[in-house]
């Protein structure tokens, strides 16, 4: 009946009834997807709703307990990825696909795909310049994700499947990859669209399918004002538009002009990329940091963090120079990191307190019998601060992805702070959630830590920073405060464009595209009602004055 | 609806296949024990009525040397490394204390090869962890080292062939109270600290953290060199144990005594769950790992196969357990 059904009504992909445990976990229990040829259809829903596991399982990646997966009209059941490529259903998974100790080529070879299609697509998504014989290990993330986009692009799907795509990618490059995906609208071939980012889904999408906990509760014709539809079916609650609390309202937060920075730069260098940066982070600030790909960025980050030496230039801690051998020797200092990275800061086999626990045993004097209670205390309060989904706890790699990203943040949280490095720390952290999080990190400001916070969502920088620096070819070169720091300001910055210089056309179509009034009161309105609702450690309408901060907190 | 139906059989099964499959992931101990009763009933057909006490106590004093030889494999491989010089040192150790005893007494005896067997350790340590040589490589050199060093030991010192020293033998091969081997009395302390130190203590968690993911520990502050270190020689130390007591064992002074028992050591790790990739694991699962190949060998024995035959069957059989175990629970 089901395939009559879908022949009329010219279906190019269904999903019915589609369900998955994991042991006592429920990912999916019973979703549904319709999707018409030529359109960008998107997928939506909390972290942990069963977006991930959907995807895997039409691409046969994942097994399905039960429900019926049709293409064009015909029932069918996948085994494989490799099968269900040659069946036109290919996807982008979340997590890198790529064997990391192989090249590109050789990667490529391993899924039979075209050497010049791919090319295109690469040029198309503005990397041309990428070396094919590269050990995939070392291609930056937001790279490989480019690449494990042009791959699937070059194998022509009939469904392309994007999980979390631009999720790890700066601003320019997500604007190519959703030009290159809005092209295929009114096509033959349709895409599977999944994103946190409300404006992207406006931008690029028709419909959106919504996912909550496993269940689709609601289909939604993408248009005008729809955000507020979608958000209300991802929640299960209606998000009432209390006045939010947006993030540098800085009159509060004005500093006293002689005090010490917790953190000088002085003209640091460090690798091929970051030439001269300069700046100061002063305690109970939000820095933001913003920069298109690879300006230098990933380098600061790593010598601030201790994993790398500078070349040059000079860093003070509270006023003393600093020279980290190792991340133990900033941790020492009160300087803690957030990777860009998850794969590279999780233990994947390792259960979430572990994960989480990590950095109290890590000191000599740690190494004995460990105080549980105290640990219980710790990470059961940085769970809750950061509403991690712990029904998969025992093994993190169990977890889905966005709740991943929490684990990451918890460590640091669980542990107090004096001084935050954010490196896109809400990258694939659905909405609800990222407003509780930028919460957290005004909070730990508040309570008088200094957080300094790379960010590839712009629209950050205005809800959380107090003033952002921006970085280009390895210089800082603006200071904006958060009052001027709109996207546009941001972007011409971050393309290092003066004021009055006419912004070229591509950067001006980002501009628009990135930004509208609108979708900053959508998101200020979900973030007064996740907070409301949600009751976490503060409420927006009264921030405490530092006593829900973690406790080492000064 | 029609599709519903038709998916409806096949999805049974699966679900029965996943459900046992995520039984064994998340209770690896299940199909251990089973497997290990299995054994000990086969044991039983085959020659009827041998399983008893006195059939216990045996397989106990058998166990116990291989199960701290194991435990150095658990907690090297749990962080991604192996230690393939402990036959070589448990081999040595026991040489020395047998070569030396006459001379300076039993414990001058012990301290002296418990020393040479810390300096083993500390150079593998210093190797894996500060010079990054592949712990294979690593140790498997060491234990050519020591072979070597033995060996000189062994001309230079004139067969004085005292002979094993009482003590260690009673501790190697007499039983208490019928059943109970002496060499509990070394082991149960010793496994109880290893257990609960892989569980509750700091140094525990970093062994793991270090074998899953290296870059994450690092970033977290750990310093894996002093982890390593001081995990090499840990291995080392337990090593010269198990040599005391394979001496007072087999009530033999060489120096490749132990050298057989290596490769059952790895296996017994790998069998009892520890991931040879590092990061997941365990001691309890070696034990039991351990008294699985200890009921086998001597079930081979018991069938009266010769020595070649059991050592093909006994490799054999290791592989084969070791890869179905792993299919099973190694689902994600
Ligand atoms: N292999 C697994 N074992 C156990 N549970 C799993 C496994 N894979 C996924 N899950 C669980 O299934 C649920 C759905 O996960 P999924 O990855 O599909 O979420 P998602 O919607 O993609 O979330 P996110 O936005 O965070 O990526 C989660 O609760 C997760 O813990
Ligand atoms: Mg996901």
């Amino acid at each position: 009946m089901t395939s009559i059904a879908s022949t009329a009504t010219g279906l190019l992909l269904e999903a019915s009834g589609i369900s998955k445990t994991y042991g006592a976990v429920v990912a999916l229990k019973d979703a549904s997807l319709a999707v018409r040829p030529g359109e960008v259809h998107a997928l939506m829903g909390a972290n942990g709703a069963g977006k991930s596991t959907l995807v895997k399982i039409l691409t046969g990646a994942v097994r399905p307990d039960g429900g019926t997966i049709a293409v064009r009209g015909r029932e069918r059941t996948v085994h494989s990825p490799a099968e269900a490529r040659h069946g036109g259903l290919v996807s982008v998974y979340q997590e890198p696909a790529l064997i990391p100790d192989l090249d590109i080529r050789s990667n490529l070879r391993l899924t039979e795909t075209p050497i010049e299609p791919f090319r295109h697509w690469l040029a198309q998504l503005g990397l041309e310049g990428l070396d094919l014989s590269s050990m995939a290990r070392h291609v930056p993330l937001a790279s490989l994700r480019i690449v494990d986009l042009a791959r699937a692009l070059a194998s022509e799907p009939d469904v392309l499947m994007l999980d979390e795509m631009t999720a790890a990618l700066p601003a320019n490059l997500t604007e190519r990859v959703l030009e290159v995906v809005g092209r295929r609208r009114g096509g033959d071939s349709s895409v599977i669209f999944i994103s946190h980012r409300l404006i992207e889904i406006a931008a690029v999408c028709d419909r959106a399918t919504v996912l909550r906990e496993g269940e689709t509760v609601g289909v939604v014709d993408v248009t005008e004002g729809s955000e507020q539809q979608i958000v209300e079916h991802m929640l299960g609650e209606a998000a009432s538009g209390i006045a939010a609390r947006t993030g540098a309202a800085g009159a509060a937060r004005a500093r006293v002009a002689d005090v010490k920075p917790r953190v000088a730069a002085r003209s640091l260098a460090s690798g091929a990329r970051l030439h001269d940066a300069s700046f100061e982070l002063f305690a109970g600030e939000v820095l933001g940091v913003v920069a298109l790909e690879g300006q230098g960025q990933d380098e600061l980050f790593d010598v601030l963090a201790g994993s790398e030496r500078p070349s040059g230039g000079e860093l003070l801690v509270d006023g003393n120079a600093a020279s980290f051998r190792h991340p133990a020797d900033a941790i020492r200092a009160g300087l803690v990191y957030i990777a860009a990275d998850r794969a590279e800061a999780l233990l994947m086999q390792r259960s979430v307190r572990e994960n989480i626990a990590l950095p109290f045993i890590t000191r000599l004097r740690a190494w004995g019998l460990i105080d549980a209670g105290e640990e219980n205390r710790k990470v059961d309060t940085a769970i809750a601060t950061l509403q991690i989904d712990t029904r998969a706890h025992g093994e993190v790699r169990r977890l889905s992805g966005g709740n991943q990203q929490k684990v990451t943040i918890a460590r640091w949280v669980a542990g107090g702070v004096k001084t935050m490095l954010c490196f896109d720390p809400t990258r694939g952290i659905d909405i609800r959630t990222k407003s509780q999080i930028y919460v957290l990190l005004r909070d730990l400001a508040e309570a008088g830590a200094a957080v300094l916070l790379y960010t590839s969502e712009l629209k950050e920088v205005q809800l959380v920073c107090d003033r952002a620096i921006v970085i280009f070819g390895g210089r800082v070169v603006a200071e904006i405060a958060a009052a001027d720091a709109d996207e546009p300001t941001l972007l011409r910055a971050a393309y290092n464009l003066r004021a009055d210089v006419e912004m070229p056309e591509v950067v001006a179509a980002e501009a628009v595209a990135t930004g509208t009034a609108a979708d900053a009161a959508v998101a200020a309105s979900i973030a007064a009602a996740a907070t409301s609702a949600v009751g976490g450690p503060s409420s927006a309408s009264a921030p405490p004055a530092g006593g829900d901060a973690p406790e080492d907190a000064p | 609806m029609s599709g519903i139906a038709t998916t409806g059989p096949s999805r049974n099964r699966w679900l029965t296949a996943a459900a046992w499959r995520s039984l064994f992931r998340d209770r690896p101990m299940i199909p251990l024990l089973a497997l290990l009763l299995v054994l000990v009933i086969v044991s039983d057909i085959v020659r009827p009525g041998v399983v008893g006490t006195e059939w216990v106590g045996i397989m106990l004093r058998a166990a116990v040397p291989l199960a701290i030889l194991a435990a150095c494999q658990t907690l090297t491989m749990l962080t991604g490394g192996i230690d393939l010089s402990v036959g070589a040192v448990a081999s040595m150790a026991g040489f020395v204390v047998i070569s030396l005893v006459l001379s300076i007494g039993l414990p001058a005896a012990i301290v002296v090869a418990l020393i040479c067997a810390l300096i083993a350790g500390l150079v593998n340590g210093i190797g894996v962890g500060v010079f990054k040589v592949h712990p294979l490589i690593m140790t498997l050199g060491m234990s050519l080292v020591v072979l070597g060093a033995a060996n000189f030991w062994q001309i230079q010192t004139v067969q004085t062939s005292s002979g094993v020293p009482p003590a260690i033998r009673t501790l190697g091969s007499d039983v208490f109270a019928e059943v109970l081997p002496y060499s509990l009395i070394v082991f149960i302390p010793l496994a109880i600290v290893i257990l609960v130190g892989l569980r509750r203590t700091g140094y525990g968690r970093l062994l793991y953290a270090v074998g899953d993911n290296p870059v994450a520990a690092r970033l977290s502050g750990a310093r894996s060199w002093q982890v390593l270190v001081v995990l090499y020689i840990i291995s080392a130390l337990l090593a010269a144990i198990a040599g005391f007591l394979y001496a007072g064992y087999t009530n033999v002074a060489s120096v490749s005594l132990v050298d057989s028992a290596v490769l059952p050591s790895v296996a017994a790790a790998v069998i009892g769950g520890t991931s040879i990739m590092g990061g997941r694991g365990g001691f309890g699962g070696t034990i039991v790992g351990v008294l699985i190949l200890t009921v086998i060998s001597s079930l081979l024995t018991s069938l009266g196969y010769p020595e070649a035959v059991r050592q093909v069957l006994f490799g054999a059989i290791i592989v084969a357990v070791a890869a179905a175990y792993t299919r099973v629970t190694d689902q994600t």
